[in-house]
């Protein structure tokens, strides 16, 4: 028996047009993986303003999009797009699942991830916004086991959505530490779409460059944990042994002990065959057992920010780009703004890459560049100050300005500190429930 | 020898996690493996960065990838929600490594398919 797994989507936002020739290459399940640390932060924004929310508000139109296949049994769907409020998310997705006339399907929701109500037991002081320990797949394997056609979970790891479906089908053993590093090199593989076939590619990318013809990956997966990455047929990027392991080494820090709550997985250990024709097989991965503890992920605010933009033009741009910052900076300082940190770039110079930079060969100039200068204050309204400053540079400044565009630049957004640190187990797995809704 | 920017023998990915930069840089063979594997120490990396990375650089050896992995603490200016950065996830650091100048056999050199290619550029609109 093959079991095969879609990688239906990499983050909050991104694109749904390869969806449809996922669903239609036929995948048993379809994982949509909606979380980054930055994700949460922005549920985080979303939560302050409308407590309902807090889980990535597209999940519907991904249920939408998976819905034939969800009613004809072809498929199911897995995310742990509940993000920061689950239970809000299986609200929404029951809602949408009325008002499309569905009736039959069974939706799980699964709690327990928010480790906010234990900041005391944890020992974390100070306003928190969200604290949230990342769970494996273990609820979620319930949940498929109580018949659930779409599972919606919170801070749920990534690779653990992926490798759940496999313990429910294998029924691979919970301390069988190599079989389930395999599924969690394939989740880990699969977890970012299009990152795997052809996206974010650092070889000859311009072989093939429309993001919108990149086929999401799906892996095929044996018993023994041996799995072939392919995407859909007649799909545009590519799935090679390059493209492959850019993505096996992505952010997993140790190679060898990539930490996951189900296992600990040595990547070191893979084998990587391209068997042509867009399929990679890996196999021969060494798991270790699972870490201790979970790791959580805390919250805390951290400051406002604004940035000002201003573009000069040839001759001198970076020196007149620099006299516009240093004039931003003297008005902060005259009207008594108080900042905490400045960030000056120079774009056209070396805003990325800083002292990576080489200096320019003599005498040459760049034809413009663009400063951006952003600080960071203790309130929105100290951030916003400077903004009202900016307004002389257009007439009263150095020559040439251009292109400050027409966002508002100056309004301040909320900084979010996030911080990780270790969580007892037993803490989190008490609270852990799994609640079925039949529509 | 020749002195080589790694551009032109490696690829490169670049992640985050919290303040933490990981980059992975890619050899094609075993030769190149071991020639980015004796060059691309975790202190020239450290020193290639200077003050674009406050914190410390470890580096992994992935010979089964012809990879090598660099972690950077306090990387990102507080990392992605709390950096002031335009690049506040530095998807940019991967593209920073590879202007690493090493000295490479002249043969190695020549045998890498990524030295001297360059997407095309078309202009036309």
């Amino acid at each position: 028996m093959t079991v095969r797994v879609g990688g239906g989507q990499g983050f909050y936002g991104d694109g749904h047009l390869p969806l449809r020739a996922l669903l239609a290459d036929g995948v048993d399940y379809l994982v949509c993986e909606a979380l980054a640390e930055l994700t949460l932060a922005i549920l985080q924004k979303d939560r302050q303003r409308d407590e309902t929310l807090g889980y990535t508000r597209d999940l519907p139109l991904y249920v939408a999009a998976a819905l034939d296949d969800l009613l004809d049994g072809r498929t199911k769907l897995i995310t742990n797009a509940g993000g920061i409020n689950p239970i809000g998310a299986g609200r929404a997705v029951v809602a949408a699942l009325r008002s499309h006339g569905v009736t039959g399907l069974k939706v799980a929701t699964i709690v327990g991830d928010d480790i906010r109500p234990r900041s005391g037991e944890l020992g974390l002081d100070g306003e928190i916004l969200f604290a949230n320990a990342y769970l494996g797949a273990r609820p979620v394997v319930d949940a498929l086991e109580a018949g659930a056609h779409i599972v919606i979970g919170g801070r749920i790891a990534d690779a653990s959505l992926f490798l759940a479906p496999l313990i429910h089908e294998f029924a691979w053993a919970t301390d069988d530490w190599d079989l389930l590093a395999r599924g969690v090199a394939g989740g880990h593989l699969l977890e970012c779409s299009g990152q795997v076939s052809g996206g974010n590619y650092s070889g000859d990318w311009w072989v093939d460059p429309s993001p919108d013809l990149v086929g999401f990956p799906i892996g095929e997966f044996e018993a023994d944990g041996t799995f072939v990455v392919t995407k859909a047929e007649g799909t545009g990027g590519r799935v090679t042994f390059d493209t492959v392991r850019e993505q096996l080494l992505y952010e997993v820090h140790d190679p060898s002990a990539y930490l996951n709550p189900d296992v600990t997985v040595d990547l070191a250990s893979a084998r990587l065959d391209d068997l042509g024709q867009d399929r990679v097989r890996v196999s021969g991965v060494c798991g270790a057992p699972a870490p201790a503890t979970y790791k959580g992920l805390v919250c805390r605010p951290a400051g406002w920010s604004a940035e000002l933009k201003a573009t000069y033009g040839w001759p001198d741009a970076e020196a007149k780009a620099r006299a516009a910052v240093r004039y931003l900076r003297g008005r902060a300082e005259a009207i008594g703004m108080n900042v905490n940190e400045w960030c000056e770039e120079y774009f056209g110079v070396n805003a990325f890459g800083g002292p990576t930079v080489p200096p320019s060969p003599g005498g040459w100039e760049p034809p413009e560049v663009t400063a951006r200068l952003a600080w960071r204050c203790d309130s929105p309204e100290e951030a916003g100050r400077l903004g009202r400053e900016a307004g002389l540079l257009g007439l009263s400044g150095p020559p040439m300005i251009a292109g400050t565009g027409r966002s508002r630049d100056g309004k301040p957004t909320q900084l979010l500190a996030l911080e990780s640190l270790a969580v007892p187990r037993e803490l989190v797995d008490s609270q852990v429930r799994v609640e079925v809704t039949e529509v | 020898m020749v002195t080589l920017a790694l551009r032109e023998l490696c690829g490169v990915r670049s992640g985050d996690k919290g303040d933490i930069s990981d980059l992975s840089l890619f050899a094609d063979d075993d030769a190149a493996y071991e020639v980015i594997r004796a060059e691309v120490t975790a202190e020239r990396v450290a020193a290639h960065f200077g003050d674009l990375v406050a914190g410390t650089v470890t580096r992994y050896e992935v010979p089964n990838v012809w990879a090598l992995k660099f972690v950077l603490t306090d990387a990102l200016g507080g990392g992605g929600p709390r950096s002031l950065r335009a690049d506040n996830l530095g998807k940019t650091l991967g593209g920073a490594l590879l202007r690493l100048e090493i000295e490479v056999p002249a043969s190695i050199a020549a045998a890498s398919v990524r030295n001297g290619r360059r997407a095309p550029l078309d202009r036309s609109g």
